[in-house]
């Protein structure tokens, strides 16, 4: 039996321990924020925090989730300032990466207050998005990172 | 003829509507429903069909075209509110269910507010003008008194009196619904949303905080999950398969034989094993230990380096004409010098970020859909011919998509999910994996394009020969399809807009031997890269500026008259949206000047390139810089962009359009390939399919919107044709390097 924690509320899970963590949250725990987009951490569209650090859910198996603190996009506070950011520039077009980008930006900003335009290409070049949202990505985490300076 | 009933809009919107709201349902006038008119006078006016008003003031407006990043959702709501006179923070926003009575839902070619601008435009204006007579009539004064110059009120002026929508609701509802003659439309100073940037995407927010739903995440009580297990090859059929190992999987729970389809595919399944499960996991799982023996079929033998070798040569030779002014033969057999060129792209995929997924549940002799489709009548086509029952007992919720790009326009992860809820009487959630996505597409087709100019002493062709030779989309619906059709032809070959004297547009046979579907922008991609590129390669023959020498190519402003060639103008009228050069030649000159062009020095490996193209009724220039390093790799430090696009509804949305454009284009520009061998497609996932990540993309893409009154054209796509010509034509002025196929990642610039 695998104990943790997600976004705060304690969970047990009795399944599958090669489950991946992101079909866990999408069809047990019905947390539909993270999603799904190739199963292989090439596109990063199911980044979640593991204790505050990001990892891509679809390549975590449950057994390696220990008992770890999950959060995910809904576990986010209300208007954390990188989604505050997010909502002034605009970011998304379809949205559907935008868990994930979001995910990891908050992940960057946590180990670097005031990243460069290189800092924010490295941290966030896993993350696709093939509607093409990158430049107000960007933006929109310097605009964060100013705002929590 | 119906009318059209309270209680079916109290469907549709699910428990929306209360008791008393402004809905006109009952009060319709019988007419015609807009998807089965043809030229006939336009239907009265429906506003009961596309809004209702609560008491408490909050009005729900019908978004009936999918929302797939195009920002739809906002787009034509926003433009109904603006004539209404409604705050759109007070504003809920439902979407439709798939039924011909919103007329046209299938969501691609860049088409949703071409063509309902005017129908929202007079929804709006009807339902203020029942607003202002209800009130009026309350208050015993003309209702010329009366205005709606403060959002969500009717007021009036002269006593200053005032009443909300919600208070006005019930008795705004038993005004008669007004004719069209007595509407008054805003004038476009006046409008409050319309072509201003003060309004935000109505699903923003639940894009942000992770409530956004989209197809995958739609759940239905008592469903099961499916993984399929599809052929390799198209048309192949399942000869055996065992299961044994499959069913052992933990969750797992059957396994389902989905036939293959009868040629011609259409929509429907490819066929394939089934593995039912109890979650998507094991879904996943379970297909993975399915031994499946397959009858391959004839197109087995279908490889795409020799359907390029094959289609390079049938360019080479005459075609089918589509297009023929003067005497290209006579003119080249006159020249003294003449340029040839051979160019080449091969298949795409547009791989969306949400892959293909569609739960079914069909039950009661009817079909109850959620998917993330562009095309919600076309399920209720496929479904009702494949289930045998009617298309209006297909009920399709149309769901958000996680990126449509054209794959969801073909319906067969429908029909899938579909068959398979038919057969095990239960709601069935189809899942695709990434390789699914990938493996069995409905592709871009390859394209092998041949042109061929005689310049004369100024540089400038006397007589141009363009052929064409690809897969067209009409094998979905005709398998033994040899030529493509008008409509793919038009897109950018038929109407290359230069003024030449001899100038011969032709096509090529072409067999198609994996399904072919529209890629954003369609047959425009290749068509652009090949005429944009060709007309760079004869600027610096002739040793001229390339943007010099296209606008000389223009010529004269006019509008092209297209007497004596086939031209379907994207299906619009001549009249309406006539091509107009002096159009094209303005976006050139704004992408021209906002870049830079001929101004900044360009240091040791940078070059800019431009390239121009009229799609969907829109004109777009488009100006990319590139820096090639030592290592050859191509970096993107800047795009200007440039379009005129006509009215325009949300300016920050069809800008970011075209910044996604670019970066759209930047994949398959640089990277984007599918090749396929022994009938089977070779790539699987991002790793060999790869598309550009941040540190690829355009550091930053600058888009100009030409201010225009004149009808709304198409913006979702006209940004991506000219993106790989200007990018080619960068590296070009960047190394001297003359690409002529696409992707850039097969060719060593240094």
């Amino acid at each position: 039996m695998i104990r943790f924690k997600v976004n705060g509320k304690e969970k047990t899970f009795g399944g599958d321990p090669d489950m991946p963590l992101l079909w866990y949250l999408r069809d047990v725990a019905e947390l539909t924020g993270t999603k799904f987009g190739c199963g292989m951490t090439l596109c990063g569209a199911c980044t979640v925090h593991q204790n505050g650090a990001a990892i891509r859910s679809c390549s975590t198996p449950m057994k390696e989730v220990g008992d770890a603190e999950i959060t995910t996009i809904e576990g986010i506070a209300p208007m954390h300032p990188v989604q505050k950011a997010w909502m002034e520039i605009r970011v998304p077009q379809c949205g559907y990466c935008q868990s994930g980008q979001i995910m990891q930006a908050i992940a960057l900003l946590k180990d670097n207050k005031n990243p460069s335009d290189q800092d924010i290409d490295t941290a966030m070049s896993g993350n696709l998005c093939r509607c093409g949202t990158y430049q107000r990505i960007r933006a929109a985490i310097h605009q964060a990172a100013g705002q929590t300076a | 003829m119906k009318l059209i009933e309270n209680v079916s809009r109290r469907d549709f919107l699910e428990g929306a509507l209360v008791t008393g709201a402004f809905v006109l349902g009952a009060r319709l006038i019988p007419g015609p429903l807009w998807a089965s008119e043809g030229e006939a006078a336009p239907a009265p006016l429906q506003p009961g069909l596309w809004m209702a008003i609560a008491p408490d003031g909050a009005v729900t407006i019908v978004a009936h075209r999918t929302e797939m990043g195009n920002g739809i959702r906002t787009s034509l709501p926003i433009v109904l509110a603006d004539e209404l006179g409604a705050d759109w923070t007070r504003v809920k926003v439902e979407q439709a269910l798939g039924d011909p009575k919103y007329g046209d839902q299938e969501t691609d070619t860049s088409h949703s507010v071409r063509d309902f601008f005017d129908v929202m435009r007079q929804t709006g204006a009807a339902g203020r003008l029942m607003l202002i007579r209800a009130a009026a009539a309350q208050w015993g004064v003309p209702p010329a008194e009366c205005d709606t110059s403060e959002p969500h009120f009717v007021l009036h002026r002269r006593s200053g009196r005032k009443a909300g929508f919600g208070e006005l609701a019930e008795s705004a509802a038993k005004q008669p619904v007004p004719s069209r003659e007595e509407l008054k439309l805003k004038l476009p100073s006046a409008w409050r949303y319309i072509g201003k940037d003060n309004h935000h995407l109505y699903d923003l927010p639940d894009m942000v905080n992770g409530k956004a739903r989209y197809g995958i995440d739609q759940t239905v009580a008592g469903m099961v999950y499916a993984a399929v297990e599809r052929p390799a090859v198209l048309g192949a059929s399942v000869k055996s398969h065992d299961d044994k190992e499959a069913l052992k999987v933990a969750g797992v729970k059957q396994t389902v034989v989905i036939d293959t389809f009868k040629p011609p595919h259409g929509h429907q399944p490819m066929g394939g094993v089934a593995v039912i499960a109890d979650n998507t996991w094991a879904a996943f799982q379970g297909r993975k230990k399915l031994q499946v023996e397959w009858d391959n079929g004839s197109h087995v033998g279908y490889n795409s380096e020799q359907f390029r070798k094959t289609a390079t040569e049938t360019a080479r030779k005459p075609g089918q004409v589509i297009r023929n002014i003067g005497d290209v033969e006579g003119a080249f057999a006159k020249s003294g010098k003449i340029l040839e060129a051979e160019y080449y792209t091969p298949h795409l995929a547009q791989a969306p970020m949400e892959p293909p997924v569609a739960v079914v549940d069909v039950r009661d002799g009817k079909a109850f859909c959620w998917a993330p489709t562009q095309d919600p009548q076309q399920v209720q086509k496929t479904l009702a011919d494949l289930l045998g029952i009617k298309p209006e007992d297909v009920v399709v919720h149309v769901t958000l998509l996680g990126g449509g790009f054209g794959r969801k326009s073909f319906q067969d992860f429908v029909a899938e999910a579909a068959v398979l809820s038919q057969k095990l009487q239960k709601p069935v959630k189809v899942v695709w994996s990434r390789e699914d996505d990938i493996r069995f597409g409905y592709y871009h087709p390859c394209a092998a394009m041949y042109l061929k100019a005689a310049v004369g002493p100024d540089g400038k062709p006397s007589a141009w020969l363009q052929r064409s030779v690809f897969q067209g989309s009409a094998s979905t619906s005709d398998a033994d399809v040899l030529y493509p059709g008008q409509d793919e032809m038009d897109d950018g070959w038929t109407d290359v807009p230069f003024n030449i004297p001899n100038h011969r547009a032709e096509s090529g046979q072409a067999r198609a031997n994996v399904r072919i579907g529209w890629l954003r922008s369609v047959t425009n991609v290749f068509h652009a890269f090949a005429v944009q590129s060709f007309t760079d390669e004869l600027a610096h023959a002739a040793k001229k500026d390339p943007i010099q020498y296209q606008l000389a190519l223009l010529g004269a402003d006019r509008k092209i008259d297209f007497a004596g060639t086939k031209y379907q103008n994207y299906g619009a009228s001549l009249d309406l949206y006539p091509y107009d050069t002096g159009r094209l030649r303005r976006v050139i000159e704004i992408a021209g000047e906002k870049s830079g062009w001929g101004k900044r020095p360009m240091g040791k490996g940078r070059g800019m390139g431009i390239a121009a193209h009229r799609s969907f009724l829109t004109y777009a220039a488009t100006v990319v810089e590139v820096e090639v390093d030592n290592r050859g790799q191509v970096h993107i430090p800047n795009v200007w962009s440039a379009a005129d696009a006509g009215t325009v509804v949300s300016p920050d949305n069809v800008r970011y359009q075209f910044v996604g454009a670019a970066v759209f284009g930047t994949s398959l520009a640089l990277f984007g390939e599918i090749t396929a061998n022994n009938g089977a497609v070779q790539q699987g996932n991002f790793n060999d399919y790869p598309i550009a990540r941040m540190n690829r993309a355009p550091r930053h893409v600058d888009v100009h919107i030409v201010e225009s009154e004149a009808p709304p054209a198409g913006v979702g796509e006209p940004g991506v044709p000219p993106f790989a010509p200007a990018l080619y034509n960068a590296v070009f002025a960047a190394t001297g390097k003359r690409v002529r196929e696409l992707p850039l990642s097969k060719t060593k610039l240094v």
